[in-house]
């Protein structure tokens, strides 16, 4: 609020500042903020157009589309590719059902209940500090001597470790990218639904609807486009993440970040020294995408929510 | 809580509580309880104890916080003198300057370290091969984070009357940024500083692509020889950015908290 008049009020630009000296005036304003956008282009620009560049060049810096159409059509990539898209659209959909009915749960203690502080900053760990560590939670929980393993194992006599190829296959991944995910749609989707106003379900009840009416015709369709921005962006995430995947999956490269490491620790395959720059750009086209997708929901989003 | 329990729904409520709660803390149930465990089916602390007694891992931890301490500082020195002049004098750049803060959100940490691996090398013999180097990137991970901490920051306090005012008694712009304005954002620039923490704290991909000993790489290295020690840091860690986290919360609590605004839009 207070940045309203910025454009009108600029301390320092008295009234001497109008005629020949302004425009020198204006460009000199633009000054200090020059090492702030040169380090940003030294350090996020320029390896963005490092790997967006190297994906279309040889070992030897020569033009080619040879690495790409590698990386497009060599069934190992392709399949990197299928598995990282299946893996992030699965795991984004059980975060934002269950990330979305947590949030619900804790919303309605208000916004300054110690439940939801407490939810909030444990969630916030979880979904952005965790990464390594959470692999280790998960082997903790799940691993041959771990403790959901051995409690199931002595109460209801499942044995988990029978085929204990799944911790370190998909279905790992799945279980332990959700976990991460729940906690990230609580962060994302809580602000959305404190928008919604405590009048709406009044009137709705005061009108005779049930709750699931509500829910239906009322809470529903507002909540929609930001519950479908939230899934995007787990989406994203998911697609993005490396550490938990890394620390977990040790052998092969079932999916691309992995994919990646093992283009940088083994620089050249198959005689293609930028493989990793042309997956790279591979995610960076995925990401955008799945971004524009998020950018034009929440404008629809932001319509009924503040 | 206890009046919540009348409204209808709130069965559910609770149920959801309990049973997604549930998955969340099990894990960290699962890691108290292994990384706990004695011979014989009795408790011990070895693996807890042993933490300390890891020169590798100890070191390791010394050179995260190193690496966190300059990254903050870094971070501070770009963002506040960029963002408060942008608030006076060039409202202009305040979009462009949120869009690049924001874009680390696009571009994943494993996309970057892929370009980032030409410009280190130059880097890394300049240093020699020192890990501080990694502050430089981890810079950039946290602008989105710290850039809507102090964005929030600067929105809650009048940066403008109070630079003319400042400026009308005779102080600087060196002055105006560093004795105004940065004691009245106080509450975010801790905020921002505590998420640049505890994000190199947890930063993995990076420093093991690049093949520096952090913290994270450390305990990935050891889940291969202890996995009860590498659980018992691993908790710690986790436990550590929560007391964090949650510390600010409640300081800053009572009003809107700028973490968790800061932490809920940085997302966004």
């Amino acid at each position: 609020m207070a940045s309203l008049p910025a454009s009108e009020r600029q301390p320092g630009a008295g009234p001497a500042s109008g005629g020949a000296g302004s425009r020198s005036r204006t460009r000199s304003a633009y000054l200090p903020t020059l090492p702030f956008f040169g380090y940003v282009a030294l350090f996020l620009i320029l390896p963005t157009l490092i790997v967006a560049v190297g994906a279309f060049q040889t070992a030897d810096g020569l033009p080619t589309l040879d690495v790409m159409t590698t990386v497009l059509t060599g069934s190992t990539f392709h399949r990197a590719f299928t598995r990282s898209i299946e893996l992030s659209l699965v795991s984004a959909i059980l975060g934002a059902v269950f990330g979305g009915l947590l949030a619900w749960a804790v919303a309605s203690g208000g916004p300054g209940g110690r439940l939801r502080q407490f939810a909030v900053a444990g969630s916030s760990v979880l979904a952005q500090f965790g990464g390594v560590m959470l692999a280790f939670a998960f082997l903790a929980t799940f691993g041959l001597r771990g403790f959901a393993t051995l409690i199931l194992r002595d109460t209801t006599g499942i044995d988990l470790t029978r085929d204990s190829s799944w911790v370190y296959g998909m279905t790992g991944l799945i279980v332990v990218y959700t976990y991460f995910q729940i906690p990230l749609m609580v962060i994302v989707f809580l602000p959305a639904l404190d928008g919604l106003r405590r009048e709406w379900r009044e009137a709705s009840t005061s009108l005779g609807g049930s709750a699931w009416s509500y829910w239906r015709h009322v809470g529903g369709p507002i909540l929609a486009p930001s519950f479908l921005g939230a899934a995007l962006l787990l989406f994203a995430n998911a697609f993005s993440a490396y550490a938990t995947a890394a620390a977990l999956v040790s052998q092969g490269s079932p999916i691309v970040p992995l994919q990646i490491r093992e283009a940088l620790t083994s620089e050249v395959i198959l005689g293609q020294a930028n493989v990793g720059k042309a997956l790279a750009l591979g995610m960076i086209i995925v990401v955008a995408v799945v971004m524009t997708l998020y950018a034009l929901v929440q404008r629809r989003a932001s319509r009924w929510l503040r | 809580m206890s009046r919540r329990r009348r409204l209808p729904g709130s069965l559910a409520r609770w149920a959801v509580i309990v049973l997604v709660g549930g998955y969340l803390i099990l894990p960290l149930v699962s890691m108290l309880e292994f990384s706990t465990r004695g011979d014989l089916g009795t408790r011990s602390l070895d693996a807890w104890v042993a933490i300390g007694g890891d020169p590798n891992l100890v070191e390791a931890i010394i050179t995260t916080l190193a690496i966190a301490a300059l990254t903050v500082v870094g971070m501070l020195a770009l963002l506040v003198p960029t963002m408060t002049w942008t608030y006076l004098r060039v409202p202009k750049l305040k979009r462009p300057v949120e869009f690049l803060c924001l874009l680390p959100l696009a571009i994943p940490a494993v996309v970057l370290v892929v370009g980032i691996v030409p410009i280190y090398s130059i880097l890394t013999r300049a240093t020699r091969g020192s890990p501080l180097v990694l502050v430089f990137i981890d810079i950039i991970l946290v602008l989105p984070y710290a850039h809507r901490a102090i964005d929030a920051g600067l929105k809650s306090i009048d940066v403008i009357t109070l630079a003319e005012a400042a400026r009308s008694l005779g102080a600087g712009w060196p002055r105006v940024i560093l004795q105004i304005i940065v004691p009245n954002l106080r509450g975010a620039l801790l905020s921002a500083s505590v998420i640049a923490v505890a994000l190199v704290l947890g930063e993995f991909t990076i420093s093991s692509l690049l093949n520096y000993d952090t913290l994270q790489v450390v305990i990935n290295l050891l889940g291969k020889r202890d996995s009860y020690l590498s659980v018992a840091v691993s908790l710690a860690a986790l436990l550590f950015a929560f007391v964090l986290i949650y510390g600010i919360a409640v300081v800053a609590g009572g009003k809107r908290r700028p973490v968790e605004e800061s932490i809920e839009e940085g997302v966004a």
